[in-house]
């Protein structure tokens, strides 16, 4: 793949997306309390917007490229992700 | 971490009961926790009130849903829910009566009052988990448990051929019918529905993942490590039409399988019944 071909992969999504996130203000709210760490969200996130902490769970590492497609919190078995904006 | 107030409006909320205290007993990643939130989110389109539905379940990991929903909930005896749902329905026909059930549940020592159940076309939902084993009481073969596959029953390989739960259903005369996973979420949202506004007896099997007992002794490795097998070995009902049987080995077939909107249903040839009684 060219670099040309990566860089137009990579700038699509943060054109296309809506919404403006940042650290500051994050695409979801997660209640780690209820978080069980079970790599759900982790693995099926399109946009790979989140990294594992130390104990498993989801912390938000790129919020920008969230497009609140819900798979993370319709696929979350315990009920720990809601969006910010929805 | 503390409940924020946007979590506070959240749907789920509005359903769990408020004195169990979360999360659930049941294991990290487990689909059964997939399949609460669907059916949720359904209740809350169709708007019903947590008065107006009854929840009944069995034993099982599965059967512990109705512990954590705020509904009129019924925990019985293993494989009697659709017994019991059958008398809630009788006693308050204008009730919305769910059957949370699993496949050693609702197959094995409940088969009997599965059959019945879709014989009657009574107005009940059932929503059978399928994890193709019972995973309670540590991996022992299911009814769907699939040829060869291992169980702690069946440690060098299940003999025994497995019951397809909407085959079943179809045969005994339910009249709504449809199998989703835990993988294809709008779609089994849709399909909870779909059973919840259909009269008379509905089915959904939900194909999901107890990574714990199934998936360990099976190497189909974790949670996440499931749910793509599901989206691997799915296949939609309109291509499966064209496919033969041998090529439909060992696939989930999903979507809407079977809907029948002219058989009357048992509590409606009942109270007609009365009537006629009463007239006389
Ligand atoms: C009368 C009776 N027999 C056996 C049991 C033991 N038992 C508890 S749960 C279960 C099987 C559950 O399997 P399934 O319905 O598939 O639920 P899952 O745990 O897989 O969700 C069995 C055999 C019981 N509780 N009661
Ligand atoms: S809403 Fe979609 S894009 Fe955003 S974090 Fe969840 S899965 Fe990823
Ligand atoms: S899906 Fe839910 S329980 Fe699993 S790791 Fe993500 S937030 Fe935690
Ligand atoms: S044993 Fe299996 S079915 Fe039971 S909670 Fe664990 S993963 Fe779910
Ligand atoms: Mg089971």
């Amino acid at each position: 793949m060219s670099d040309a071909n990566q860089d137009s992969q990579q700038a699509a999504p943060k054109k296309k997306n809506k919404h403006d996130f940042s650290e500051n203000n994050l695409p979801l709210n997660i209640n780690l309390s209820w978080c069980k760490a079970c790599n759900i969200c982790i693995a099926l996130c399109p946009q790979q917007i989140f990294e594992p902490d130390r104990d498993g769970r989801p912390i938000q590492t790129r919020p920008a490229d969230c497009t609140q497609c819900t798979i993370c919190w319709v696929h979350c078995p315990d009920f720990c992700i809601t969006s910010t904006v929805k | 971490m503390a409940t924020t107030e946007k979590q506070k409006s959240d749907v789920m909320l509005k359903y769990l009961r408020p004195q169990k205290s979360f999360p659930s007993v049941w294991c990290p990643g487990c689909g059964n926790g997939i399949v609460m939130g669907a059916f949720i989110r359904a209740v809350d389109k169709l708007g019903y009130t947590n008065d107006e539905v009854a929840m009944v379940s069995g034993i099982g990991c599965t059967s512990r849903m109705p512990v954590y929903l705020d509904f009129n909930s019924l925990h019985t005896a293993h494989g009697r829910a659709l017994a019991f749902a059958t008398g809630v329905k009788f006693a308050e026909p204008k009730m919305k009566v769910v059957v949370i059930t699993g496949d050693g549940d609702a197959l094995a020592i409940g088969g009997n009052h599965f059959i019945h159940a879709c014989r009657r076309n009574i107005d009940i939902t059932c929503i059978l988990i399928n994890n193709h084993t019972y995973g309670m009481t540590g991996g022992q073969g299911s009814p769907t448990t699939p040829a060869d596959a291992l169980s702690t029953t069946t440690p060098y390989g299940n003999v025994e051929k497995h019951f397809d739960p909407c085959d079943l259903a179809k045969s005994a005369g339910a009249t709504y019918v449809a199998r989703g996973t835990v993988y294809h979420y709008p779609q089994l949202e849709k399909i909870i529905t779909a059973a919840l506004e259909h009269k008379g007896f509905s089915l959904v099997e939900v194909i999901a993942n107890c990574h714990t007992y199934y998936g360990r002794l099976n190497r189909k490795g974790d949670a996440p490590a499931m749910l793509e097998q599901f989206k691997e070995n799915s296949i939609t009902t309109g291509k499966a039409k064209n496919m033969e049987a041998s090529e439909l080995e060992g696939k989930f077939v999903i979507g809407k399988i079977h809907e029948d909107a002219v058989k009357s249903e048992f509590c409606d040839e009942y109270q007609k019944l009365v009537e006629v009684q009463k007239g006389k």
